[in-house]
């Protein structure tokens, strides 16, 4: 058992399936000598040649496209978009091709391909670096959608991700990166995709998040519990095919719920969650569904991204606001 | 000043119009047999391209994208290519597909909206059609870059359209093919029309075939209406490529016959004056001059292909007619390896022909 970050646990789960399945191989742009921009790379190229850990061209829908192309022909292909903001070029394969070459063959072929890619704001980063482009991708057929959280669970997802045999988009919060450690045993074992994960068990408001803004929510809940609010969190992790069964099931216990996505408010997948709730759980709703998202507004530079991120205070305020009505 | 680079484009023929050879044939020609074998493809190709449109007319069949005039190209490209290596196409390569053992019932299957029609029964690694203009060069870069990783001697051909070159997904994936000297063949075939634009205003560049120049790997041009011509850049290509030599890019020089799609109205935009000269330089009738002068073939074999042809075509058809259509579950099916629960209500509602509200 070893304390590592969450950029750490993506590095070890890709360590452990290149060896232990030789049809795993990693691309993109600086993903082999460099180890990758964030270093989630790190050490593959040495470890594993470059014919397994390649460097490819400066070429975002030359990735993706080949990375299917690989995966239809029997490789578990790892690609890696360098920055979320790039990430928008590959949908027209990932929603042409990845999505429904199974279906459009009738199960002939397969795309069994994990896209990873850093999301979310927070780092100080350039333009076109800081996107939540979740929903665009939970939006497209045939696709599985993750977003891990933590250094343990990120480990585990990755591992599923890769033995999935359906194509996965796995988008990774870039501000939790090296945020904090955990301990993450490398046993190979790979998390369930297609659930949530409940965090933390309370009575009084289910407060429901994913990827970059679970530590905020957790640090929100225990704020809330000094208080005397017991806030139950769930972290959504995979948010294609949602389990919205676990969401339904909580805020029948609790009443109330809170929707938190660092993604602008208008069509976000925090939308889709206030929805299914109005279809299966109005009855158990004692207060109208909260969405704490980030603003219609292009994400700014990083000079006001701490004012566009929603933050504790705004979740809070959420919570209080659900809380107090009727 | 120093020149660093320098490049030419090779433009080759063996059978002219008139059906002359203007060079010494490759081997494979010499065979009359083989070249019979062509010709009959290549009839069995225009039966099956009449017939699909006559489908389409009488609305037993969606949109048909009509190969017309490349009959030379795809018996070139279908007859070198061995079986267990990969090709990628787009809407207008039926004939490949059939001579690598895709059926005529799923090809119609597949005009008539039944995606049954691309679970072929023959060539099981080969990919659906391509739609989306130059996505599939990427995916032949991957799929060559898998061939080669396990060392097999097998090659990835993807088959583009002239529109097709001006797309960055051609580009991105020539520039990686060349970049890992991947076995991929790039054929695109020129036609002249991407829709209702025409060769001269798609790119500025004096060939298609020099594109290849700046990716660093082969590119060359090839009467696309001269069978022996195309075969015989093929053979050249695919050895190459098995032989770690890396890409080739085919320029394969033809016109498109036919209207765009059924959905086209080719009159529009060109002339009838460039459609009957085009149709002089057609490739069925030079192969089959050729091989009339050589004694290979006479009336009495014409009328009994074109019999065999059309029975084939017809019973094809008929197959596709009878075939029921697929049921509501089947949006479903194969939708994933194993269906999410997530969607289980969603097929629930649709078992039951929308009786149940979607929740």
């Amino acid at each position: 058992m070893v304390s590592i970050t969450l950029v750490e646990a993506i590095n070890l789960a890709l360590k452990h399936e290149m060896e232990r399945d030789a049809g795993v191989v990693v691309l993109g742009q600086d993903v082999g000598v460099d180890g990758g921009v964030f270093r989630a790379t790190l050490g593959l190229s040495e470890r594993f040649g470059p014919e397994r850990v390649i460097d490819t061209p400066l070429a975002e829908a030359l990735i993706a496209g080949m990375t299917i192309g690989m995966a239809v022909e029997g490789l578990k292909p790892v690609a890696e978009i360098q920055f979320s903001g790039f990430a928008y070029t590959v949908i027209d394969q990932i929603i042409n091709h990845a999505g429904r070459l199974r279906h459009r063959s009738r199960g002939r072929l397969s795309c069994p391909m994990v896209l990873r890619t850093p999301c979310g704001a927070g780092i100080h980063a350039p333009e076109h670096h800081s996107e939540s482009p979740e929903a665009m991708f939970a939006h497209i057929p045939g696709i599985r959608v993750v977003y891990p959280s933590s250094p343990r669970r990120a480990y585990g997802l990755l591992l599923a991700a890769i033995r999935d045999p359906d194509p996965v988009v796995f988008l990774e919060p870039t501000r939790l990166y090296r945020l904090f450690k955990e301990e993450v045993a490398d046993n190979g074992e790979a998390l369930a995709l297609d659930t949530c994960f409940t965090l933390r068990e309370g009575t009084d408001v289910t407060l429901v998040s994913w990827g970059p803004m679970v530590p905020e929510t957790l640090a929100a809940a225990d704020e809330l519990a000094e208080h005397g609010v017991a806030a139950e969190v769930i972290d959504v992790a995979t948010l294609k095919p949602l389990d919205m069964e676990t969401i339904l099931a909580s805020v029948a216990r609790t009443g109330r719920c809170v929707v938190v996505t660092e993604a602008p408010r208008t069509a976000s997948f925090a939308s889709e969650i206030a929805a299914g709730l109005a279809e299966e759980g109005l009855l158990t709703l004692l207060a109208p569904v909260q969405r704490v998202t980030a603003y219609d507004v292009v994400v700014p530079f990083s000079r006001l991204e701490d004012q566009y991120i929603p933050g504790k205070a705004r979740i809070i305020a959420a919570v209080k606001k659900a809380l107090a009505f009727g | 000043m120093t020149i660093v680079a320098r490049f030419e484009i090779h433009h080759s023929q063996f059978l002219d119009p008139h059906g002359k050879v203007v060079q010494p044939l490759p081997a494979f020609a010499k065979n009359s047999k083989a070249l019979v074998a062509l010709y009959r493809w290549m009839v069995l190709m225009r039966a099956y391209d009449a017939k699909a449109i006559a489908l389409q007319r009488t609305g037993q069949i969606g949109t048909f994208a009509s190969l017309l005039g490349k009959e030379a190209v795809e018996a070139g490209v279908g007859s070198a290519m061995a079986k267990d290596d990969v090709l990628l196409m787009t809407y207008r390569e039926n004939g490949v597909q059939m001579m690598r053992g895709v059926t005529l019932k799923e090809l119609f299957l597949y005009w008539g909206g039944d995606e049954r029609g691309s679970d072929y029964a023959g060539p099981r690694r080969d990919f659906p059609v391509c739609i989306t203009i130059a996505a599939h060069a990427t995916h032949a870069a991957g799929v060559a870059y898998a061939m080669k990783l396990r060392r097999e001697p097998r090659v990835a051909v993807c088959m583009l359209g002239d529109g097709a070159t001006s797309k960055g997904d051609f580009y991105e994936a020539l520039n990686a093919a060349g970049s890992w000297k991947l076995p991929v063949v790039y054929v695109v075939t020129d036609n002249q029309w991407a829709i209702s634009v025409p060769r001269a205003r798609q790119s500025a560049a004096q060939t298609l075939a020099q594109k290849a120049i700046a990716a660093g790997i082969e590119g060359l041009q090839v009467d696309g209406n001269d069978v022996i011509g195309v075969r015989h850049a093929m053979d050249k290509a695919l050895a190459r490529a098995r032989a770690g030599g890396g890409p080739t890019l085919i320029e394969a020089l033809t016109y498109r016959l036919s209207d765009h799609t059924t959905a086209d109205d080719a009159s529009r935009y060109r002339s009838p004056d460039e459609l009957a000269a085009a149709w002089k330089l057609e490739p069925i009738l030079r192969l089959r001059i050729y091989l009339a002068e050589s004694g290979a073939w006479d009336r009495g074999k014409e009328d009994a292909l074109l019999k065999e042809c059309n029975e084939q075509v017809q019973a094809a058809a008929q197959a596709y007619i009878d075939t029921p259509p697929p049921t509501a579950e089947q949006m479903f099916d194969h939708l994933y390896a194993v269906l999410p629960v997530a969607l289980e209500k969603q097929r629930a509602a649709a078992l039951s022909n929308y009786s149940l509200p979607i929740t």
